[in-house]
């Protein structure tokens, strides 16, 4: 994951979205200019299905039925959990994959949103909490923790390359005693209990399969954003600045700037999955904040793999899998999940750096040796 | 000269900006309670001189290799435990130290040999490692020594008190530590300064491209800067635990202190180590005495400064 293996990541990123809309290989693709010429159906719903595919509408039937068919433990614990989690790992991919920050801090901006919508929401200790109704606590305490993270951006720019993650890690521990010391504003080592998510319009978020709804469309609407913006004109911008800042400057690029907004974009992202997790959760403390939960959020996004922004899911998705039953299996594992969830990072680490998406795309390029690839698989080996 | 004048003047400004709100918080804390400061400022002189011995050998390390170790704080704390075991074994609290010491150094010795030798120049990819390499390391020491609080006994010429001026009673335990401190700060500068192998690892710092062009083997010059870095926080560790306690989550807290000594002191130098530590262990122990539940912001007050002002630290040098 050095600075050729993101000038490599560059290579590759617009390339497929090139491919994608010039060759567009799918029979749908060539049918559906001609079927839908006359139609005066608007743009976007006819770009929309020229790029849909199989696996798109599968994932999406998916994602979903799911609570239909799962338990509520499949739901909640797993589903729900996995979606909070992998919207956190999503802004760190964002920052990581498109920018090349890596930033520890992520855990840390969530965590925050969490205790903001604690202290001005209700909860147990009524003391500190405001009591303020959620559609006024949840805004304010997304966008403070936002704010947040974009001057953890705007400090940690002013460095580059590896000592992000140093200061990132020294903001976010500090983060984490002061919640840990404080009992004024944080309730020190206590923190909140009963937060719940609210009822809205006769919907009681507190029950799985609404609260998976809400989580799932957080998470699909983060996806769906980064998508967006890494073809954006910002988002464009920003890889290059991630793999030429000296040259994007000398093109007229404010590159700190670019990379300030990136931080506040990320956090953002962070800050709302951090309401799903203390929703989830119904409780906040420190130890939501701390090293464990940074290097698991990176953990993630790491395992899933940083190319794309699917990887957030797909590792938010194993290590919760894994955090729930692969200890079981394993006799005398119970209380040693870091040390599996250690082992599987560093083997990934060692052995695939693009984690998950990374072994899918050389298991494919294996099956397929028989025909040629094409340049796009080409340029991934 | 007119540029230079210019910067001397707003380097005046700064230390006068900073210096005198400080200074006048001082004197009004003296003479409001004499004996809490000096009891405070001694206190702070230990625990900088625990945050020196760790911090140095992460920025030598750092320096040198460009790898951000962030299992330190880990080895910090194998090296506690371990001594621990062969204190209890022994009796011998040199031997316990002296076994800290080596430990660490093994291990890092072997993740320089093993890991990082096969990944020059992929820091990211080295510091994931670390972190892998931390959460395990920190497991297998939970599993075996349990979440206990495990103490030192250290012998008895250092233990007991000192009668000092003002603050009436001081460990001794504790002068010691920075007597340590100042030891082992001034035979890291003399290795550094006057030995060849220092002298290799200093001319590695500033350019180890040109090092390796000019006959020196570069991987053994990385071995030991790592087995020493490495061993400083072993060391760090008995030291450490026996002037406070050994716990799990300790390691996270040395790591902390080392990131932000070093931030702040500038990376890759041991100088800028020492001033790091005194001003960290300062900012934490007055924060403690006199604003509790605040304590670490002043730490972070204090990086927050340094990287708005020198984004290379007090003593970095553009890398």
């Amino acid at each position: 994951m050095s600075a050729a293996y993101w000038r490599r990541a560059m290579n590759i990123a617009p390339s497929k979205v090139a491919t994608r809309t010039l060759v567009a290989p799918s029979p749908v693709a060539q049918t559906a200019p001609d079927a839908y010429a006359h139609s005066d159906a608007p743009r976007w719903l006819k770009s929309l299905w020229t790029r849909l595919s199989a696996r798109h509408v599968l994932v999406a039937l998916f994602v979903l039925l799911y609570p239909f068919i799962a338990t509520p433990f499949f739901t909640y614990q797993v589903g729900a959990q996995a979606l909070g989690l992998g919207l956190i790992a999503l802004s760190l991919t964002f920052l990581g994959g498109y920018g090349g920050m890596v930033s520890l801090a992520q855990a840390t901006v969530a965590g925050l949103a969490g205790y903001l919508v604690a202290i001005f929401g209700s909860s147990s200790m009524a003391t500190i909490s405001l009591g303020w109704p959620w559609w006024l606590a949840v805004p304010f305490a997304v966008a403070i923790a936002t704010v947040f993270a974009t001057l953890v951006g705007w400090l940690s720019v002013r460095t580059e390359g590896i000592y992000t993650i140093m200061i990132t890690l020294a903001i976010g521990v500090a983060f984490f005693y002061l919640t840990q010391q404080n009992y004024t504003l944080f309730n020190g080592f206590q923190g909140f209990n009963q937060v719940f998510a609210p009822t809205v319009l006769e919907l009681n978020f507190r029950e799985p399969v609404p609260f998976y709804f809400l989580a799932l469309a957080c998470a699909l609407a983060g996806y769906f954003f980064v998508k967006m913006l890494v073809r954006a004109p910002f988002g464009v911008a920003l890889q290059g600045i991630r793999d030429n800042p000296r040259r994007m400057h000398a093109l007229g690029y404010h590159v700190n700037a670019h990379r300030v907004a990136a931080y506040a974009v990320a956090g953002l992202m962070a800050a709302v999955g951090g309401v799903l997790m203390v929703w989830y959760n119904s409780r906040i403390s420190p130890g939501t904040a701390n090293v464990g939960a940074m290097i698991g959020i990176l953990i993630i996004a790491v395992l899933g793999g940083m190319k794309h922004p699917i990887g957030a899911f797909i590792g938010a998705i194993t290590y919760v899998l894994l955090q729930n039953f692969a200890i079981d299996a394993i006799p005398g594992f119970r209380e040693r999940f870091n040390l599996v969830i250690g082992g599987v990072f560093l083997a990934i680490v060692l052995f695939s750096p693009d984690g998950l998406l990374g072994i899918w795309s050389k298991l494919r390029l294996h099956l397929m040796k028989g025909q040629s690839p094409t340049s796009n698989q080409r340029r991934l080996q | 000269m007119n540029g230079r004048v210019r910067r001397t003047r707003a380097h005046w400004a700064a230390w006068l900006l900073f210096g005198l709100p400080i200074l006048a918080l001082a004197i009004w804390a003296i003479v409001d309670n004499d004996r809490l400061f000096f009891t405070t400022f001694l206190n702070s002189l230990t625990l900088a001189s625990l945050y020196f011995l760790v911090a140095s050998g992460f920025t030598l390390v750092f320096g040198l290799m460009r790898n951000v170790n962030l299992a330190h704080g880990s080895l910090y704390l194998v090296g506690a435990y371990v001594g621990w075991v062969v204190g209890d074994y022994t009796d011998s609290w040199l031997l316990a130290v002296a076994a800290g010491f080596i430990t660490a150094a093994l291990i890092g010795l072997l993740m320089q040999v093993v890991v990082f030798r096969h990944m020059q120049g992929q820091d990211l990819r080295q510091t994931l490692v670390t972190i892998g390499l931390s959460i395990m390391l920190a497991d297998v020491m939970l599993w075996i020594f349990g979440g206990e609080i495990y103490t030192f006994e250290p012998p008895k010429w250092i233990y007991g008190s000192t009668v000092l001026p003002i603050v009436a009673k001081f460990p001794t335990y504790r002068i010691s530590v920075f007597v340590m401190a100042l030891a082992i700060g001034l035979a890291l500068w003399w290795f550094l300064a006057r030995t060849r192998v220092g002298m290799m690892i200093r001319a590695g710092v500033d350019d180890r491209g040109m090092l390796a062009a000019s006959g020196v083997n570069v991987q053994l010059v990385f071995a030991v800067t790592f087995a020493i870095g490495a061993g400083l926080a072993g060391f760090a560790g008995v030291v450490g635990g026996s002037a406070l306690s050994i716990s799990p989550g300790e390691d996270t807290r040395y790591l902390l202190a080392s990131l932000v000594v070093v931030i702040v002191g500038g990376m890759g130098s041991v100088g800028g180590a020492a001033i790091g530590a005194l001003l960290i262990g300062a900012a934490e122990q007055f924060g403690l005495a006199y604003a509790p539940t605040y304590s670490v912001v002043f730490t972070f007050v204090i990086m927050v400064l340094a990287l708005a002002f020198r984004p290379r630290g007090l003593m970095g040098k553009a890398a």
